[in-house]
C-alpha cells in the first residue's frame, strides 16, 4: 500500500502544481460553457432547458483534456518502465493513477458545475441534479479514458487520437447522465432509473477500464 | 543478526543466466543465440556497437521485453518475485518529474520501489542525497538539474532501495570524473556484498573483475518474426 499511496501523492501533487492539468480543466470547462450562450443567443428559457446537457458536454470534453498525459508523461521520462517492472499489480497502479487524476481534474469540474450552471440560468434543483450526476458520472469518464490514454501511449500518438477513441465510448454515460438530470429538472420521467444505470456504468468502467488499460500497456510498451 | 546472515547466504547463492536469447525489434533481428551467466558478486559488462542490442538485452532481463527465443533464469532469488521485481533498472532516461523537488523525486521512488514505510524518514532521504552529492540541491525542482545531476539522482534511487541485481544502461553518461569514480566505488561495494551488476557501456567502468559480453550487429537484416538461422558474431571473453 505504501507504494500505491506514494504514487497517488506524487500524481496529485504534480497535477496541482504549475504545469498540471487541474486548473486548466476548469478553465476549459468555463470556456466551453460560456461559448454556448454566444452561439444560441440570449434566450433564457432555451438555456435553462439545454443547460444540463451543456454542462455535461463541457465536463466530458474537459475531463478528456489532461487525460492523454496520464501515461505519456511517465512514458517519456522512463517512469513507466519502472512502474511496469514494480511489484504492485499494474491494474492497481492504474486504479491509483485514475483516482489521483479524477480527484485533481474530475472533482474540480463537479465543484465548478453549480457556478457555471448559474450562467445558464439553471434553477437550484437543476444545479443540484447536475452536480450529483456529474459526481457519479465523471469517474466513469476517467476510467473509460484510461484505456484510451494507455492506447495513445502504447501507439506513441498523442493529441486527437484519444478523444476520437474515447468519446464514442462515453456516449452511454452522457445519455444517462443527462437523462437523470432532465428528469429532475423538467419532470416527465423517473429520476432514479437513469441514475441507477449511471451508477452501474461507473462501477462497470471502474472494473473493466483498469484491466483493459493494464493489458494495453503490457502488450503495447514492448 | 541471524536474519541478516540468512539474507547474505541467500544472495551469495544467486545466479542470473540467460540461455540462447534472441531479440526481434520492429521485424529486425537484433541478436540471437546470446547466452550469459553471472553469479553473485560478479559483474557482466555488455559492449558492442550502437544497435547491437545492449539496451534490448538489459530490458529483456528486466522483463520489459519478451525474448523471441531462449529464456532467462534466476537461481537463489526470491521465488515469489520476477527477475525485474528484484532488479534495479537504470535506463537512458532519468525518471524524474520536473515539477517535484529533488527530495520529493527520490522519496517517491524510494517509497514506490521499497513498499515499506521506513523510507518515510526524512533523514533516510537526506542520506541518500548526500551519497550522490545532491544534498545542497534538495529543495530545487528537478527540472533545473543538469544532465549529470539528473543521472546522479537516478543512481540515488538505486542506493536508497536495496536490490541484489543492478541493470545499468550506460550508467556513466553525463557523469563527471568524480561521480564516475563514486559510481565505480558503489558498484564495487555492491559486488563485494554479494550483489550482481549487468551494465551496458561504451567506456570503461573500472571494475576490478568483470565478465565481458560483446554483442555484434546481426548481419541478416530484416526478418519477419522468423527465429533461428545462424547466430550473430558473439564472443565471450573473461
Amino acid at each position: 500500500m505504501t507504494a500505491l499511496s506514494a504514487l497517488f501523492a506524487r500524481d496529485a501533487r504534480i497535477s496541482i502544481r504549475i504545469g498540471g492539468g487541474a486548473i486548466m480543466g476548469v478553465l476549459f470547462f468555463l470556456t466551453v460553457v460560456t461559448l454556448v450562450p454566444f452561439a444560441v443567443g440570449p434566450d433564457l428559457a432555451l438555456l435553462r432547458r439545454i443547460g444540463p446537457a451543456i454542462l455535461w458536454i463541457g465536463a466530458l470534453l474537459s475531463s478528456l483534456l489532461a487525460l492523454d498525459r496520464l501515461f505519456a508523461n511517465d512514458h517519456e521520462d522512463g517512469s513507466l518502465d519502472l512502474i511496469l517492472m514494480a511489484r504492485p499489480p499494474l491494474e492497481l497502479v492504474i486504479v491509483t493513477k485514475a483516482l489521483a487524476h479524477w480527484i485533481t481534474t474530475g472533482l474540480p469540474l463537479v465543484v465548478a458545475s453549480p457556478i457555471l450552471g448559474l450562467f445558464l440560468n439553471l434553477e437550484p434543483n437543476a444545479l443540484a441534479a447536475t452536480g450529483l450526476t456529474l459526481l457519479i458520472g465523471t469517474p466513469a469518464l476517467t476510467f473509460i479514458g484510461v484505456v484510451g490514454a494507455a492506447l495513445a501511449t502504447a501507439l506513441r500518438r498523442g493529441g486527437l487520437l484519444l478523444p476520437v477513441l474515447v468519446l464514442p465510448l462515453t456516449v452511454p454515460v452522457l445519455i444517462f447522465g443527462v437523462a437523470a438530470t432532465n428528469a429532475a429538472v423538467v419532470g416527465g420521467g423517473r429520476f432514479d432509473t437513469p441514475l441507477t444505470i449511471l451508477c452501474a456504468l461507473t462501477l462497470m468502467s471502474g472494473v473493466i477500464g483498469p484491466f483493459a488499460a493494464a493489458a494495453t500497456l503490457r502488450y503495447g510498451m514492448e | 543478526m541471524g536474519a541478516a546472515y540468512a539474507k547474505v547466504c541467500e544472495i551469495v547463492a544467486m545466479k542470473l543466466s540467460g540461455h540462447d536469447l534472441a531479440c526481434i525489434r520492429g521485424g529486425r533481428r537484433v541478436f540471437s543465440g546470446v547466452s550469459f551467466s553471472v553469479a553473485a558478486g560478479d559483474a557482466l559488462v555488455l559492449t558492442g556497437p550502437n544497435g547491437a542490442g545492449k539496451s534490448s538485452l538489459l530490458r529483456m532481463i528486466a522483463g520489459l521485453i519478451h525474448p523471441a527465443d531462449g529464456s532467462i533464469a534466476l537461481e537463489g532469488g526470491d521465488p515469489e518475485l520476477s527477475v525485474g521485481e528484484q532488479s534495479h533498472y537504470v535506463g537512458h532516461l532519468d525518471p524524474l518529474k520536473p515539477a517535484l523537488t529533488v527530495t520529493e523525486n527520490l522519496a517517491f521512488w524510494a517509497r514506490f520501489l521499497n513498499g515499506t514505510s521506513e523510507v518515510d524518514d526524512a533523514a533516510f532521504i537526506e542520506r541518500g542525497l548526500e551519497a550522490v552529492g545532491l544534498a545542497d540541491l534538495a529543495r530545487l525542482p528537478a527540472g533545473y538539474l543538469s544532465a549529470g545531476q539528473r543521472r546522479r539522482l537516478s543512481l540515488a534511487r538505486v542506493l536508497a532501495v536495496p536490490r541484489s541485481i543492478w541493470l545499468l544502461d550506460e550508467p556513466t553518461t553525463a557523469l563527471d570524473a568524480a561521480s564516475q569514480e563514486r559510481l565505480r566505488r558503489v558498484m564495487q561495494d555492491h559486488l563485494s556484498s554479494g550483489g550482481l551488476v549487468v551494465a551496458a557501456t561504451h567506456g570503461p567502468l573500472g571494475l576490478a573483475e568483470a565478465q565481458h559480453l560483446r554483442l555484434g550487429i546481426a548481419s541478416t537484416g530484416r526478418e519477419n518474426s522468423r527465429i533461428g538461422g545462424a547466430g550473430n558474431a558473439l564472443d565471450t571473453m573473461q
